[in-house]
């Protein structure tokens, strides 16, 4: 029923007409542009594109003395290598010294799939949104990955943008408003909020209709920027439906559930349930395997919501 | 490029007052890294007195030469040098470390003439990279300077960017190892040995040349061979001693990040002609 496209996909593509655009737009690559599809990029302006090799480290501190002669630098590779390997260049070299650098991470998520664990990163935002300066982004499909590209790329100052493996519904429309750090509803509803990233929103659309079923008014939101999260986009929601359930495909520790929790608890407790990895590794399998395997499918979150909805009466 | 020729009396003199101003800085704080500002300091006035172009009344000049002080814990060289050469009131030296001053205990960019916040060892070299490629790009003609420790060395990510500078042929950039050889535990040869050093960079690509770091003559010689070194990075290992001119602290690892007391503070300055 929808349009399936990669995220990575629209990110290259944009990416290109970024280059094209703007000649202060260069692209360093982990020896993985074929997958992030920087190669795009590369095939037409290979005289910005450098390829660092397997040095994710020097990757990131490359990019920040690129960032230092006014140059706007996409590092790219895998999120796991980026975000793990490099952390503490990104943490100094870029973050500490507020360098305008962007560093992409795909692959992200149990959907990476057969690869296994090494390769699905989720851990990212973890540790990416406690970086002070850093600005932290997660596009739902292909449409809003053109506009977030875009978006970052206008943005002065560091940020790190997941992507994702395999094709995504594409849900969002052209005329959709993307704002960084202002969360989109993506359905109303007065019951329970599910506030969702990523692939996940796609499943929480699908939970909350098997819950109209049930006579459960479920309000769906996609939260793409991880960080600055939309504070009063939660608070609202808390107050107006009195119940959250998150989704997210990241481990729970840390992530966009423990990110919305911060707010809650700080301004309007209410009931949460948090749908994510529990303190497991990934595996090899297929994506749709996985989802179900690891509890991140629209049955799970459906039934989340009865549980919080549950604790949301008992509390009057 | 050199301006002139070099006084050489001129800097050894100003490397003797430096000294005074470092042990002072550090001794003000009460903590600080002594031994590898001592001997680092005849490079930092080689790069700032005789050889970079820079223009302490515009530090945001686009053509401004860069220096990158990759050991970033060596910092209170950096500020006396940059202080002396009009970056800043000499006075602030006295804030180091202190709450809300902008000398932070590892070389922060709140200071006028510095180019980057760094502490975290093993990062400076692709910073300076980047620095370098990016200049290329833009059309911009200025050099890179990198000043690297020997016990930094040890972090994989300074081969990492060897590889990169050696690969994408940066003849922009100069790095300078600051060979005291002893760190913060120990000898840098008992802790995890680096020689054969020289074998090792131009195996990595570089052209690399070893001089005596204390020596303002063979550091000029040393940057001026830089100059004529097409298609190739160049490192220059100076050789230096942990602590210079300060007798008890020469070759001492205890040394590395600790302060003098008021009466190592005296001993040391009137070692040194004060």
């Amino acid at each position: 029923m929808y349009d399936m496209k990669p995220t990575r996909d629209a990110f290259g593509e944009t990416l290109l007409e970024l280059g094209k655009e703007n000649n202060n737009i260069v692209v360093l690559s982990g020896d993985l542009e074929d997958a992030t599809r920087a190669e795009y990029f590369k095939k037409e302006i290979p005289e910005r594109f450098f390829n660092l090799g397997i040095a994710e480290q020097d990757l990131i501190g490359t990019a920040a003395g690129m960032s230092m002669v006014g140059l706007i630098p996409f590092a790219c590779s895998f999120a796991a290598f980026l975000t793990n390997r490099a952390y503490d260049f990104m943490r100094v070299s870029v973050c500490y010294n507020r360098r305008n650098v962007k560093i992409i991470g795909s692959h992200a998520g149990v959907t990476v799939g057969p690869d296994g664990a090494t390769a699905q990163c989720l851990e990212d935002f973890a540790i990416t949104r406690v970086l002070p300066n850093l600005t932290v982004v997660y596009p739902m499909d292909a449409i809003e990955m053109k506009k977030a590209t875009r978006a970052i790329a206008e943005f002065e100052g560091p940020v790190y943008m997941r992507l994702g493996r395999p094709p995504f519904p594409v849900i969002t429309k052209d005329s959709d408003e993307f704002i960084l750090g202002k969360a989109n509803v993506m359905r109303a509803g007065k019951d329970v909020t599910v506030i969702a990233c990523g692939l996940m929103v796609h499943e929480a659309l699908q939970a909350s209709d098997i819950l109209a079923g049930e006579d459960i008014d479920v309000r769906v939101i996609n939260m793409h920027t991880i960080k600055p999260v939309d504070r009063e986009a939660i608070i609202k929601s808390a107050e107006e439906t009195g119940a959250i359930v998150t989704a997210e495909e990241h481990q729970m520790a840390g992530g966009l559930g423990s990110a919305v929790a911060e707010v809650v608890t700080r301004n309007s407790p209410v009931p949460m349930e948090m749908i994510a990895v529990n303190d497991s590794f990934g595996e090899s399998g297929e994506p749709e395997e996985l989802l179900k395997k690891y509890h991140l499918k629209d049955s799970d979150i459906a039934e989340a919501i009865r549980k919080v909805i549950k604790r949301k009466l008992r509390r009057g | 490029m050199a301006s002139k020729p070099a006084d050489i009396g001129a800097l050894k003199e100003l490397a003797r007052h430096f000294r005074r101003d470092i042990l002072e800085t550090i001794a003000g704080a009460g903590s600080g890294h002594p031994g590898g500002s001592l001997s680092e300091l005849e490079i930092l006035i080689t790069l700032y007195y005789y050889r970079m172009n820079h223009k302490p009344d515009r530090p945001d000049w686009p053509l401004r030469d860069r220096f990158i002080l990759s050991k970033g814990h060596a910092c209170p060289a950096a500020y006396v040098v940059l202080a002396n050469r009009g970056y800043f009131p000499k006075e602030e030296l006295k804030t180091f470390r202190k709450l809300g001053s902008r000398l932070q205990g590892h070389i922060y960019t709140a200071i006028p003439g510095v180019e980057h916040n760094t502490g975290s060892l093993g990062q400076g070299l692709s910073v300076a990279n980047g620095i370098a490629l990016g200049a290329r790009i833009q059309n911009l003609h200025f050099n890179t300077y990198c000043l690297l420790g020997d016990g930094e060395i040890q972090e994989g990510s300074i081969w990492e960017a060897a590889m990169t500078a050696s690969h994408h042929r940066i003849d922009n950039i100069c790095a300078i190892l600051d060979y005291n050889k002893v760190q913060e535990n120990g000898p840098v040869s008992e802790i995890k040995n680096e020689e054969p050093l020289l074998d090792k960079w131009r195996a990595f690509g570089w052209h690399a040349i070893e001089v005596d770091g204390h020596d303002f003559s063979e550091l000029i010689g040393a940057l001026d061979e830089f100059d004529t070194i097409k298609g190739k990075p160049t490192l220059i290992i100076a050789n230096t001693i942990k602590g210079k001119g300060v007798s008890f602290m020469e070759g001492q690892a205890k040394w590395h990040g600790k302060a003098p007391n008021k009466d190592e503070l005296e001993t040391a300055l009137k070692e040194l002609g004060f």
